[in-house]
């Protein structure tokens, strides 16, 4: 094992290009005529790919493009079935995880590879630990940890079990994780989907080390503002093809969605057209058991988008589950339409038309062995269309989701297929179209948007507009600043617990809502956490 | 963090905030361990016997020994319920092997109760490669392999002596060491104190103890950060029924004789309890040695104080039931209330 990985992760990390040696643009890895063939789909076709010293390599492509097979096939998770594997001028056969990161590849995926009941730095160290014939070295190991965080620039406690982390913070313990060892080849899926701009803006910064140090990336990511800022060449995959490599330099937005989608798409956020009505919903005063959320009073009113801005780890995910009946309440007030509930229950809440939509689809959503059909029609079988004295009643549940399934475009439409084999876009899809199998007034979107591509965003933010038109009220919970900005007609804005601002309007501009994060940072500095 | 909280009623928040963190902390079982002894000492005077204390000892020490072995197994995320039938299955062996191999070189006495020993050891490392190799390979559920193997070792010990218990060991093994007083305390006691402390070390200070800690947080991260997790797997496995067969040697020592009947069911039971009392999670990733320790040593009170008032044997193993559930509904109580940041 590194038993001095110190000083290499030092070249790494902390000075600036000292490999003036090497050929900055030679290949570090060559891919040619990769295919993978899953059960039921070529997940691979054929694709050629490589990355060069010191570059920052965007995979662009919707989901189920195969970015995810690519950076597997790399990360040496699975082999692929056809192609030749070329790594620093070598061809490289029979990889595996253990393999590729001793060769130096280190995969930073979306799914996080950290244990949930162990420390930071204990987490850091995993596969890898400092020690002397099987003792660990644990003041070393704190050591380099501290060390390594420190460079980074993370405000992470290396002491903290992971389990207690935010999802920011277990993303920040990943990176620093890849970049612990000796790394010649990064790879980043969706980094960003979970920092704040501040963190993002570090990591940036941290690329921008590595690329002076040859290091090569491959970095996934939906977003066009990074693609811009980082990327040095795109790829873009689409139905498991390359469909083109080009310099970022050289494309322009709407290009790269066209040659992702294989469709024009006009505009991303509908106009909404909001039409304040009664309040539907009212929170007054609520304390959470965990005090996620402390103190914090908002209400909802139909026909608008109320939306619910904040750093990752602020609670406001929690704030909208508490309100279904997710989360344990301490104190507070609830009021649906007029009515006071001192314990909500999702049963309870669901038949009193508020419908919430998870962000984590697949641990909170979906029974991903079941068929779309009985997904959808989950939290709807104690409805007459759905059942008869607790007897199901197939063809109508069929005809009915049927229905929900087309307005919603699914595709392709067929119901009986097992939502584990269904992209993120349409599995969130299936969440909407649960929420739609009953009469639902007030709808709770909790990050709806996380992990989907671009193509099924304006279908979800088209359906909110529907909803809204029709007259119900929305809340909006989103890490994603155009995207409450655009959608809602007011916008809260959360800060470690409490609530800090409500912006309408023309103040509803990006820096107002940024100012308030950074509040936050600054009475962060003089807690001294 | 050992999380079992408890409802506190309504006391002002930051009391019970600071009660629910030296709880989460410590474990609620030193707590309820001094309320027992206390009260058993002022109500049951038998209770501080000297006699009777030796037992309880001698008790804690069997259960500890099998209970660090369950424990391991536990954290890296599976179970074990061979560990009884592996306990009668070493006792049968080593006294069938002890008694025959003493008929053969009967001055050899040193190397006859070597030779038996590593013989009833020998069998528990088998039978906890077998199951290590089932769950780590074949990828069998660990409920599935550890009742067949249950199954088969408590098989082959009652055909090995047809239920009759097993004599002939050297009577030095016996009187010397397995009833025996070494400063005043039961031999077993320092058996037990040399293992709990050797599986202590491995926790807190190896790469093995880090990596069985891993494998049961999360095996696929574990996996892809490089980890052997197979090899891992096994070694917990191996290690406890190693454990049990010590058990069993010890227990054969106490007895004097090789019985089919040993451990069984109820040890076996009884070692799961204890890991869960002592806040092993039932999910994987959750546990210390020292505390499960601790589990015995309460469980082994509860069992004492029962026989103390003559409580009927029937009773006592739903007592234990009881026990075992409590403990658990405990432990996903203090997992939800577990406050985040």
């Amino acid at each position: 094992m590194y038993k001095d990985s110190d000083q290499v992760l030092d070249t790494v990390i902390s000075s600036p290009a000292n490999t003036g040696e090497e050929v900055p643009s030679s290949s570090i890895l060559e891919m040619r005529g990769i295919s993978k063939q899953f059960p039921g789909v070529l997940a691979l076709d054929n694709v050629d790919f490589d990355l060069r010293r010191g570059e920052v390599h965007i995979l662009f492509g919707e989901n189920g493009a195969g970015k995810s097979t690519l950076i597997n096939v790399i990360a040496g998770t699975f082999p692929p079935d056809k192609g030749t594997f070329r790594y620093d001028g070598k061809d490289v056969s029979h990889l595996t995880p253990h393999r590729a990161r001793v060769m130096g590849i280190s995969p930073v995926f979306q799914e996080f590879s950290l244990i949930p009941n162990l420390t930071v730095e204990e987490n850091l160290f995993l596969g890898r630990e400092t020690s002397t014939s099987g003792f660990l070295r644990k003041k070393a190991m704190s050591a380099r940890a501290a060390k390594v965080i420190e460079m980074l620039g993370f405000d992470l406690d290396p002491k903290k079990r992971v389990s207690s982390l935010s999802r920011a913070h277990q993303q920040m313990v990943e990176i620093a994780k890849a970049l612990l060892a000796d790394v010649r080849l990064l790879i980043l899926d969706e980094p960003t989907a979970s920092l704040t701009e501040n963190e993002t803006y570090k990591l940036f910064e941290l690329i921008g080390r590595l690329k002076a140090d040859g290091v090569g990336i491959i970095y996934v990511s939906h977003r066009m503002r990074e693609i811009k800022e980082i990327g040095d060449r795109i790829t873009v995959l689409r139905d498991g093809r390359k469909i083109e490599t080009c310099n970022a330099a050289d494309v322009g937005e709407n290009e790269l969605v066209e040659l992702m989608t294989g469709r024009k798409i006009d505009v991303l956020f509908p106009k909404i057209d909001h039409k304040p009505a009664e309040k539907l919903l009212e929170i007054n005063n609520l304390t959470l058991a965990n005090h996620v959320v402390e103190d914090v009073s908002i209400y909802a009113r139909a026909g608008e988008v109320t939306g619910i801005a904040g750093l990752v780890g602020c609670g406001k995910s929690e704030l909208v589950r508490a309100v279904f009946g997710l989360e344990a309440i301490e104190e507070g007030e609830i009021v649906v339409k007029g009515e006071q509930v001192s314990h909500p229950r999702p049963d309870i809440s669901l038949s009193k038309g508020v419908c919430y939509f998870p962000s984590d689809r697949v641990a909170e959503g979906l029974a991903l062995e079941r068929p779309i059909r009985e997904n959808a029609s989950m939290a709807a079988l104690n409805l007459a269309d759905f059942s008869w004295m607790r007897v199901l009643k197939k063809l109508s549940e069929r005809k009915l989701i049927q229905d929900i399934v087309d307005r919603l475009k699914l595709r392709p439409p067929n119901i009986e297929r097992a939502v584990g084999n269904l992209s993120g876009g349409n599995r969130q899809k299936v969440m909407l179209a649960r929420g739609l199998t009953r009469e639902t007034d007030i709808f709770l979107f909790d990050e709806p948007t996380v992990g989907i591509d671009v193509g099924a965003k304006v279908e979800v933010y088209d359906l909110m507009k529907e909803l809204v038109d029709n007259g119900a009220a929305i809340i909006l919970v989103s890490s994603e600043l155009p995207e409450v900005l655009n959608l809602s007609n007011r916008l809260y804005v959360k800060q470690r617990a409490k609530l800090v601002a409500e912006l309408t309007g023309d103040d509803m501009i990006e820096q107002a809502v940024l100012s308030c994060f950074f509040q936050d940072e600054e009475a962060n500095s003089n807690a001294g956490a | 963090m050992v999380s079992n909280n408890i409802a506190l009623g309504h006391l002002p928040q930051k009391e019970v905030n600071q009660l629910v963190r030296v709880i989460s902390t410590m474990g609620l079982l030193p707590i309820l361990l001094i309320v027992i002894v206390a009260a058993l000492s002022i109500f049951e005077p038998r209770f501080l016997g000297i006699f009777n204390i030796l037992n309880v000892l001698r008790e804690t020490s069997f259960l500890a020994i099998l209970a660090a072995g369950q424990m391991l197994v536990l954290i890296v995320g599976g179970f074990d319920l061979s560990v009884g039938a592996v306990v009668a299955l070493s006792s049968t062996v080593m006294a069938t092997v002890m008694a025959n191999t003493l008929g053969i070189m009967p001055d050899e006495v040193g190397l006859v109760i070597f030779i038996g020993v590593a013989a009833g050891i020998g069998c528990g490392v088998v039978v906890g490669l077998v199951n290590g190799l089932c769950v780590a390979y074949l990828r069998v559920s660990p409920f599935m392999v550890t009742l067949g193997t249950l199954s088969i070792a408590s098989g082959i010990a009652l055909l090995l002596t047809n239920g009759i218990p097993v004599y002939g060991m050297p009577k030095v093994f016996v009187n010397g060491f397995g009833r025996a007083l070494w400063l005043g305390l039961p031999t077993t006691v320092y058996v037990a104190l040399t293992l709990v402390i050797i599986v202590w070390a491995i926790q807190r200070f190896t790469v093995l103890g880090r990596y069985i800690y891993a494998i049961g947080g999360n095996l696929q991260a574990s996996q892809v950060s490089g980890v052997s997790t197979k090899r891992y797997l096994i070694t917990a496995y191996t290690m406890c029924g190693a454990l049990a067969a010590i058990t069993g040697v010890l227990l054969t020592a106490r007895v004097g004789s090789g019985q089919a009947t040993l451990g069984g069911d109820i040890m076996m039971l009884q070692s799961i309890a204890a890991a869960v009392i002592a806040g092993v999670s039932l999910r994987g990733g959750i546990g210390r040695v020292e505390l499960v320790t601790l589990g015995a040593l309460f469980l082994s009170i509860v069992t004492n104080s029962m026989n103390l008032v003559r409580i009927d044997s029937k009773i006592q193993t739903i007592v234990l039931g009881v026990i075992v559930i409590f403990a658990v509904a405990l432990e996903e109580y203090g997992n939800r209330r577990k406050i985040r940041e």
